[in-house]
Formats: C-alpha cells, sequence, structure tokens
C-alpha cells in the first residue's frame, strides 16, 4: 500500500517509515502542509496518516479541504492528545478513523484495513499464488474457486505468509506478529492458526510446511 | 424593606398632617375665645366710679350659636365672682395678655380663655378677670374628621408608593431575570459574551461579567493547552520508542533479546496508558463538576462505540455483538458517557479470551435504562469485586495485561455524576457482566 505520513518529528517519521516498510508498504512523508498539498497534487494514496499538531497549521484545517475537494483518500488521524472531545471533533471534521500516539502498529493495520474495506468500490486487492486467490481487505481465500472467509487471526497470518512465499518464518517472529504485546500468548497457539490455515488450504497446491527447527513457509508444488 | 419603609413615611404622613390640623384647629378655637373675652372686657365702663358691665349678645353667641357648642363664662371682680357660672375653674393669666387651658367642665372637655384688665375705680385698682370656654365635641368631631381625611391620604400614599415601587422593581427586575436566565442556561463550555439586552444602569454590571468570562475562557484554553501540549510533548518520544522497538523486534535473532525488546514495548504501553487514564480522570473531573445535560440517543451511541472498537476486537478474534437495543433517550454530557462505555467495553476485550463473544445489551426498567456489557471470560474474583472501582486498583486476573487501575474508577465517577451507578457481577454460566444504569 502506498502511504502519505504527514508528521513534523522526524525522528518518528523515520520509525514510523522504517516500520511500515517492513510490512512492504511504500511511505511519502512530508513533514508540514504545504509539503503534504504538494504529494496529494502530484501522487495518488491509499491512506494518509495526519499528525494534528503541524509547524505551518493545524492538520484540522487539512481535513477540511480534503474534504471540500471532494478527495476519497482515507485520513487516519494520529493524535498525541487524548481528550475524547478532541477525538470526537477530529471524526465531525472528516477523519475516518483515529489513534493516539504511540502507535500501535499492529492496531494502525487494522484499522487501516477497516478503513479501507468501509470505502465502497475499492478497488480489489486480491493476490494469486499457485490454485489460490487471496484477498486481503475482503478476508476470503478462494481455493479450488470455493471461497472461504478467515478470521482475524487467519487472514494476518496468512498475509505475513503470502507477502513472502518460500520465505522461512521463526514461530516467535510469527507471534509477534499475531498476538499485540499486551497479551501472553505462547507458541502453541501458532500451531493452532497454522493448522487451521492447512485445513483451509488442502485440495490445492498450495502449503504451509514445516521446516524442522526453523519455521514455516508458504510454497507451491 | 421596600414596603417597611413606605408604611413608615405613610404613618409620618398621617401624624404630620393630624397634628397640623388639630394645631390649626385649636389656634383657631383659640382666636374666637379670645376675641370673645376680649369684647366682655371691651364693654366694660367705669361709670360714676363703679364698674358696669354690659355683656354683648354676640360675645356669647360667637361661640355657641355658630358652631352649636355649648359656652360658659364667668366674670370676677377682685378675685370676687360677679356674673356667670360660679364654678368655671380659674387659670392665672398674665398681665394684660390671654391665658388659654384644655379642662374638663361639668363632665365635657372644655377649651377656656381668661383676661383681666385693671380699672381705676373710687376704691382704687380693680382687676376684672374674664373667662370664657367652649365645649370640644365639634372641634372633635372636625379634629377626627381631619385625621379621616389624613389617615386615607397616609393610606392612599401608601398603596400609591406600593403600585409605584412594583412598577419600578419589575422594570428594573425584568432585564436582570433575562440576564440571569441567559447565564444560567448555559453550557459549561459556554464562554461567549453576555448579548441580552439591559438598560444603562446594568451596563457595568454585564461589562464585569464579560471580562470575567474572557479572562476564564483564557486560563481555561491555556489549561487545555497546556495538557494538550504534555501530551504531546510525552506522547511523540514515545512513539518513537515504541515504533524503534518494533523495527528493532523484527531485526533482532537472539530469543533474550526479542524477550528484553518486548518487555520495552509493553512498558511504553503501559506508560502511555496511564498517561491517557490520567488526563482522561482529569478530564472527567472537570466537566462532571458541571455537568452537560444534553439529550443523548443510548442506542447510536452505543453503536458507534462498538463500531469503533471492532478493529481493536477483531485483533483478539473477539467478537463485540449488539442484542436488543432499546431505543433509549437519557440527559447527560455525550462525551462522558461515551467515556465510560468504552472504557468498560475496553476491558471486556481486554480480559475475556480469544474466540470468545461480548454482548451488549440495552434495556428499560422502573425508570431506569441499563447497559449491559457481558463477556465469556475469566469473570471477576468475588472476593475483590468491591474494590475494583477504587483507585489504581487492579483485579488478580490482570497479570501480564497492560492496564492502569483507573479505568473503572472514571466510569464510576461519570456514572454517580449522571446519577446513576455501575454494578459488578458474574454471570451465572460464566465470564463477567458489568450494568451501567441510568437514570431516565
Amino acid at each position: 500500500m502506498r502511504f502519505l505520513l504527514i508528521e513534523d518529528n522526524q525522528a518518528l517519521a523515520n520509525a514510523v517509515i522504517e516500520r511500515l516498510s517492513l510490512d512492504s508498504h511504500i511511505v511519502d512523508h512530508a513533514a508540514d502542509l504545504t509539503t503534504a498539498w504538494d504529494y496529494t497534487a502530484t501522487a495518488e494514496y491509499d491512506l494518509i496518516l495526519l499528525d494534528i499538531m503541524l509547524p505551518d497549521g493545524d492538520g484540522r484545517s487539512f481535513l477540511e479541504q480534503h474534504r471540500s475537494a471532494k478527495s476519497r483518500t482515507p485520513v487516519i488521524v494520529l493524535t498525541a492528545r487524548s481528550e475524547v472531545s478532541d477525538r470526537v471533533g477530529i471524526l465531525d471534521l472528516g477523519a475516518d478513523d483515529y489513534m493516539v500516539k504511540p502507535i500501535d502498529f499492529s492496531e494502525l493495520e487494522a484499522r487501516c484495513r477497516a478503513v479501507l474495506r468501509r470505502q465502497t468500490g475499492a478497488a480489489q486487492n486480491t493476490i494469486s499464488f499457485g490454485e489460490i486467490e487471496f484477498d486481503s481487505l475482503a478476508a476470503t481465500l478462494k481455493v479450488n474457486g470455493a471461497e472461504v472467509k478467515l478470521r482475524t487471526k487467519e487472514l494476518r497470518l496468512f498475509e505475513v505468509f503470502i507477502n513472502a512465499p518460500n520465505q522461512i518464518f521463526p514461530k516467535s517472529q510469527l507471534l509477534d506478529r499475531l498476538f499485540s504485546y499486551d497479551v501472553e500468548a505462547s507458541e502453541n497457539a501458532i500451531e493452532v492458526y497454522v493448522g487451521r490455515l492447512r485445513k483451509h488450504l488442502s485440495g490445492s497446491n498450495v502449503s504451509i510446511t514445516t521446516v524442522r527447527g526453523l519455521g514455516y513457509k508458504l510454497e507451491c508444488q | 424593606m421596600l414596603l417597611l419603609s413606605a408604611a413608615g413615611i405613610a404613618i409620618l404622613l398621617y401624624v404630620v398632617v393630624q397634628s397640623v390640623a388639630e394645631q390649626i384647629a385649636q389656634e383657631s378655637q383659640d382666636n374666637i375665645l379670645a376675641a370673645s373675652a376680649i369684647s366682655i372686657l371691651d364693654s366694660a365702663r367705669v361709670v360714676e366710679g363703679d364698674i358696669s358691665i354690659d355683656l354683648p349678645y354676640s360675645s356669647l353667641s360667637m361661640l355657641d350659636s355658630v358652631t352649636d357648642e355649648r359656652a360658659f363664662y364667668a366674670i370676677r371682680l377682685n378675685d370676687e365672682f360677679l356674673s356667670g357660672y360660679p364654678d368655671l375653674p380659674r387659670i392665672a393669666a398674665p398681665n394684660d395678655a390671654t391665658a388659654f387651658q384644655s379642662t374638663t367642665y361639668l363632665g365635657e372637655d372644655i377649651r377656656m380663655a381668661s383676661t383681666w384688665r385693671s380699672f381705676s375705680t373710687l376704691e382704687g385698682q380693680a382687676f376684672l378677670e374674664i373667662s370664657v370656654a367652649q365645649t370640644l365635641t365639634g372641634l372633635n368631631q372636625s379634629i377626627a374628621r381631619i385625621s379621616r381625611i389624613s389617615l386615607a391620604i397616609g393610606f392612599g400614599f401608601f398603596l400609591l408608593s406600593m403600585v409605584v415601587a412594583m412598577v419600578i422593581a419589575q422594570t428594573t427586575i425584568r432585564p436582570l431575570h433575562r440576564l440571569t436566565g441567559s447565564v444560567s442556561r448555559r453550557g459549561p463550555s459556554d464562554l461567549r459574551p453576555v448579548a441580552a439586552p439591559v438598560p444603562t444602569e446594568m451596563a457595568p454590571l454585564v461589562t464585569s461579567l464579560n471580562s470575567l468570562m474572557t479572562r476564564l475562557q483564557k486560563s481555561l484554553s491555556r489549561s487545555e493547552d497546556f495538557i494538550a501540549e504534555a501530551a504531546h510533548r510525552v506522547r511523540t518520544p514515545m512513539a518513537i520508542v515504541r515504533t524503534q522497538a518494533e523495527v528493532t523486534l523484527r531485526r533482532v535473532e537472539k530469543e533474550e533479546n526479542r524477550q528484553a525488546v518486548r518487555e520495552m514495548i509493553r512498558a511504553v504501553d503501559e506508560s502511555s496508558r496511564t498517561a491517557g487514564q490520567l488526563l482522561d480522570h482529569a478530564m472527567v473531573s472537570f466537566r462532571t463538576d458541571d455537568l452537560a445535560r444534553e439529550t443523548i440517543q443510548l442506542d447510536e451511541l452505543i453503536v458507534d462505540t462498538v463500531n469503533r472498537l471492532h478493529p481493536i476486537s477483531e485483533l483478539r478474534d473477539v467478537e463485540i455483538k449488539t442484542h436488543k437495543l432499546m431505543r433509549t433517550k437519557i440527559q447527560g454530557d455525550p462525551i462522558l458517557v461515551q467515556n465510560a462505555i468504552q472504557n468498560v467495553l475496553d476491558n471486556a476485550v481486554k480480559y475475556t479470551c480469544a474466540d470468545t463473544k461480548i454482548t451488549v445489551m440495552l434495556d428499560q426498567s422502573d425508570g431506569t435504562a441499563h447497559i449491559r456489557v457481558q463477556d465469556e471470560g475469566r469473570g471477576f474474583d468475588d472476593t475483590e469485586i468491591d474494590q475494583l472501582l477504587l483507585r489504581f486498583e487492579r483485579g488478580k486476573n490482570a497479570n501480564g495485561i497492560v492496564g492502569s487501575g483507573l479505568g473503572l474508577t472514571i466510569v464510576d465517577d461519570i456514572m454517580r455524576a449522571h446519577g446513576g451507578h455501575i454494578i459488578l457481577s458474574n454471570n451465572a454460566g460464566e465470564g463477567a457482566c458489568v450494568t451501567l444504569s441510568f437514570p431516565l
């Protein structure tokens, strides 16, 4: 996905860009509103991440102009303010969602997905691999023409695999990608979800194989 | 106060009119009495060395015929009674002047005048003393009439001043009422200048009220700005640490290093959550001090809040379902009510087990609206259920879950401010149930 990040703190922006590119997203960074307008005039973005306090104006004025320009690109506001009244005001101005800093990236991912899913007529986000078709927005997996609805954790786990087929993922890494840091989860949970995905994939030429001592990988026979 | 002083003035007016009237009546009677006595005295002649008095008819008739009063007289020469009413009391009159006295005679109140003159007779100096008296019946009647009139004048004045005072008070108080109304109807955050029209006399009051509003607005927005600025200063570095930690976690291979980074992320989450809840707690205290009363469509607010939580609940494979939401309107501060519902749902999502369901219900009974949030998690520990509403108090089952211990305290404060309450209980089967009750 292609993001536009509007954030004046360079260190935070760098960290966010690096974190998002780990999930193979493309991120453009604007440090102020003027630069942000230049970017939106020349490129199409899937999603805009907007900070509220900016050196040359309030992020809220960006929201208002963005909405009056009838742009369809969804905006998620990243705010440092935590007061509920602020958050309500942000949504009234036309933000699609908001998150309070520090950003939990798995939550950001979930919110992006929810926002994009809400957008009617959004472009299909399908990936074909072997005999299967995967739609991450609709959370569906088509195996030999039959459609399976994936649950959230199954979806997120499968996303990790299909974005890098044939790559070996250790269990502990999958655990970090799948569970938020505030709950204790054991590596057994990964085995459970891998088991479920294997069941969905059965009957196709795509499978998740165990690499002894290293982890799992997705491959096509 | 106004009534009392008007009554005082009326009584004073009555007393003054009464006493002036009495004085004038007295004076005119005295003049007639004096004129009568002097006319008798004037009729006295020294004829051939003797004093002869030709009592003039008019001198007594002017006393009794005109006014229906009874008249008395006594003529004494050298203290010797000559004519008239011998037992008419005597008064000592100064030389060549007339003395007056009020006394009683024959059981009637009388006013008496006495005067004397010296004559030279053959036997030497002789003192002729004339006393005339008149009953007071007519005078008393006219004084009574005057006092009735003055009483009526006093009472009339009282009534008139009451009416005037009421009219004045009305015209002064009406704009004051308007002003009071327009100030007291305001919401807690409405600090616009007062625009209600007031008479010029009250302009200074309105001006100072408005300048107070301006100062209050300034200090409020200054502290709001401060909180926002503080949050910004604290959260931005935390955000950098958390993001970099996540990036690092992806790169680190060694398990003990990964564990350390995970702990870092948890610590950042914990402190940012606590900071957020503390700011929320401050906001809630501030807003409950002066509670806004708006009409809230409770079922719609619940649906909004649940929708907003969906991405987070999905992350944990927890499903939030609304069930039988009754159309319900309550009065209150929508921001606070939403905060309460969100806190309860946040808790439910955090403490319930994965792959379970949270059910939100809304119904009404006995003039109360009940929001019930049921989960299928571990439930509350019966022994500590009462302590969970206290500040920074967390349940024993909270181990390993990030939290501040402020969430339910905030909910409790919000519920009390709305005249409602929160009840924590356990389901018959398993899981916890939180009930928020609002008066309708």
